[in-house]
C-alpha cells in the first residue's frame, strides 16, 4: 500500500513540464491526484518520476463566453459545484459533478486528471462526449484539440501521448430551456456507477424532439453516444412509448462489461430503466 | 525533498521522500498520531485532513504537495485539553464507539460547518458520505453535526 520510490518536479510553466515529461518517458503527471494516487498506492502505476502541475498558472479558470465553456484543466470539482452561473448556463455539467466520487475528492481532484485518467465510469469525461466536447492537449509541437468522441479509446486510455498534457475542455453553447437528465446508479453514493446516462434534446413549437444526444457512462468500455436511441428521438413528440422505445434501443445499443460488480445484463437493465427515468424527468422539467 | 507548511498554525519543515502520503507524513514524522490511516488508497475517509480549508484524504495528497499549505488535523481543532463543541456533540449523542473514524468524522464535519453553518441534514450525510464508520450506524453522527451547527452559526457572526 505504499507507492515505489519516484522522483519529483513541480515546474513552474507548461513548458518546462512538457520538457521533463519529454526526457523521462517513464514520467506521470500529477494534478488532483485523487485518481494516480490509489494508482501508486497498489503499484499499478510505478512512475520513474511525477510531475506536478500544481504550480501551473492560467489553467484553474471556468470561462462562460459566447463560444460556450472553457475549463482548465486545474479547475476543481467544487469550483464547478460552487460556480452558481453553471447551475443555468450549463446544468448538466453542474449536476453531473455532483456526483463526482465524495466530497473529500471533490476538493482535491481536476477537470483534466479526469480526462487524462478515462474511467469508463466516471462523469466528466460522458459530459465531454455527449455534448460534443473539445479537449486541448499540449505538447512538444505545440497544442492539438481533439473531439472528445474520439480521445477516450477505451479504458483508461486516450489519445493523449505520454509528453502530452491535457489544458482545457471546451463545451459548446447551451441554449437555455433545453431539456437534459442526468442519472447513475451505484450501490453507495459516491460509488463508481455501475451505469449512468446523460441526455439532452431541444423541441420545436409543435413538440417534435431535435438536436437528441445520449451518452452512457460505467456500462460501457468507453464513454460513448447511443446514436440509434439518438435517430429514434429525433423527429417525433416525446410520450410514454417512446420513452420505453428509446430505453429498449439503448439497452441493444450498449456493449457492458461484466465483472464482480454487476454483469452485463444487470448493467444494460441499469441503462434502459435509467434512460425511462431520464427522459420521463426531462419531458417533465418547467412544466411542474 | 525539504517541504515546508503550517501544520495546526504553526511552521514546520520536514524532509520526506516524494513518495511520502501527508497521512504518513504527520503521523510517523511529525507524531500527529490522531490522522488514523484506514484504507489508504482513498476509499474509507479516515485520514481526512484541512489543506487551505477544503476538507481531503491525506492518503491522496504527497507530503511535497503540500508546500506553503495550512494543514489542519484533529488536533487541530481544539485548544488546551478542551473539547470543541463539534466534539461535545460527539460525545453527547455517543457518535462514536470505538473512535476509529472519529477524527475523518471531525475534521470533514468542521470544514463543512465552517463554510456551510445551515447544512441541513441531507447536506451532511452527502458530505460524510465519504466517511466509513462500522460501529455508530451514521444517526447518531448526523445528529451530532446537526447540533453542532448553533456554534458555528454563532461564531460567523461578528
Amino acid at each position: 500500500m505504499k507507492p515505489a520510490p519516484f522522483d519529483y518536479q513541480a515546474p513552474g510553466t507548461l513548458r518546462e513540464a512538457i520538457d521533463l515529461l519529454a526526457s523521462n518517458p517513464e514520467a506521470f503527471v500529477i494534478a488532483g491526484g485523487q485518481s494516480l494516487m490509489p494508482l501508486l498506492a497498489f503499484r499499478l502505476a510505478t512512475p520513474s518520476l511525477l510531475v506536478d502541475l500544481r504550480r501551473l498558472s492560467g489553467l484553474g479558470n471556468i470561462a462562460v463566453g459566447d463560444d460556450g465553456f472553457r475549463l482548465g484543466a486545474l479547475v476543481r470539482w467544487r469550483d464547478i459545484e460552487d460556480d452558481q452561473r453553471l447551475v443555468t448556463a450549463h446544468p448538466l455539467l453542474h449536476a453531473a459533478v455532483a456526483h463526482v466520487a465524495h466530497y473529500q475528492i471533490r476538493n482535491r481532484g481536476t477537470v483534466g486528471g479526469s480526462l487524462a485518467h478515462a474511467d469508463p465510469a466516471a462523469e466528466l469525461p460522458g459530459v465531454a462526449v455527449t455534448c460534443e466536447g473539445e479537449i486541448t492537449l499540449f505538447g512538444p509541437a505545440g497544442s492539438r484539440t481533439v473531439r472528445a468522441g474520439d480521445f477516450f479509446t477505451g479504458p483508461l486510455s486516450t489519445l493523449r501521448q505520454p509528453d502530452e498534457i491535457v489544458t482545457e475542455l471546451h463545451l459548446p453553447k447551451w441554449p437555455s430551456g433545453r431539456r437534459w437528465a442526468f442519472r447513475k446508479y451505484g450501490r453507495r453514493e459516491g460509488d463508481f456507477a455501475l451505469a449512468g446516462i446523460l441526455l439532452f434534446y431541444d423541441e420545436d413549437q409543435r413538440g417534435a424532439l431535435s438536436n437528441a444526444h445520449v451518452g452512457v457512462i460505467g456500462a460501457c468500455p468507453r464513454p460513448h453516444r447511443l446514436t440509434r436511441a439518438e435517430a429514434l428521438l429525433n423527429g417525433r413528440g416525446i410520450d410514454e412509448s417512446l420513452i420505453r422505445q428509446a430505453a429498449v434501443t439503448a439497452a441493444e445499443e450498449v456493449d457492458p462489461p461484466d465483472d464482480l460488480h454487476a454483469d452485463a445484463a444487470y448493467r444494460r437493465g441499469l441503462v434502459a430503466t435509467l434512460i425511462e427515468r431520464g427522459l420521463r424527468a426531462a419531458a417533465q422539467q418547467g412544466s411542474a | 525533498m525539504r517541504v515546508s507548511f503550517r501544520i495546526n498554525g504553526d511552521p514546520v519543515a520536514v524532509d520526506v521522500e516524494p513518495r511520502l502520503h501527508l497521512a504518513d507524513c504527520l503521523r510517523e514524522v511529525l507524531s500527529l498520531t490522531g490522522t488514523h490511516l484506514g484504507c489508504e488508497h482513498g476509499a474509507c475517509g479516515a485520514c481526512t485532513v484541512i489543506v487551505d480549508g477544503a476538507a481531503v484524504r491525506a492518503c491522496l495528497m504527497l507530503t511535497v504537495q503540500a508546500e506553503g499549505a495550512s494543514v489542519v488535523t484533529v488536533e487541530g481543532l481544539s485548544s488546551d485539553g478542551a473539547l470543541n463543541p463539534l466534539q461535545t456533540a460527539f460525545r453527547k449523542h455517543h457518535a462514536l464507539q470505538c473512535g476509529f473514524c472519529t477524527p475523518g468524522m471531525l475534521t470533514t464535519a468542521h470544514a463543512l460547518l465552517t463554510e456551510e453553518p445551515d447544512a441541513d441534514a441531507d447536506r451532511i450525510r452527502s458530505a460524510l458520505s465519504g466517511n466509513l464508520c462500522r460501529c455508530t450506524g451514521y444517526i447518531p453522527i448526523v445528529d451530532a453535526v446537526l447540533e453542532a451547527r448553533a456554534a458555528y452559526q454563532k461564531a460567523d457572526k461578528p
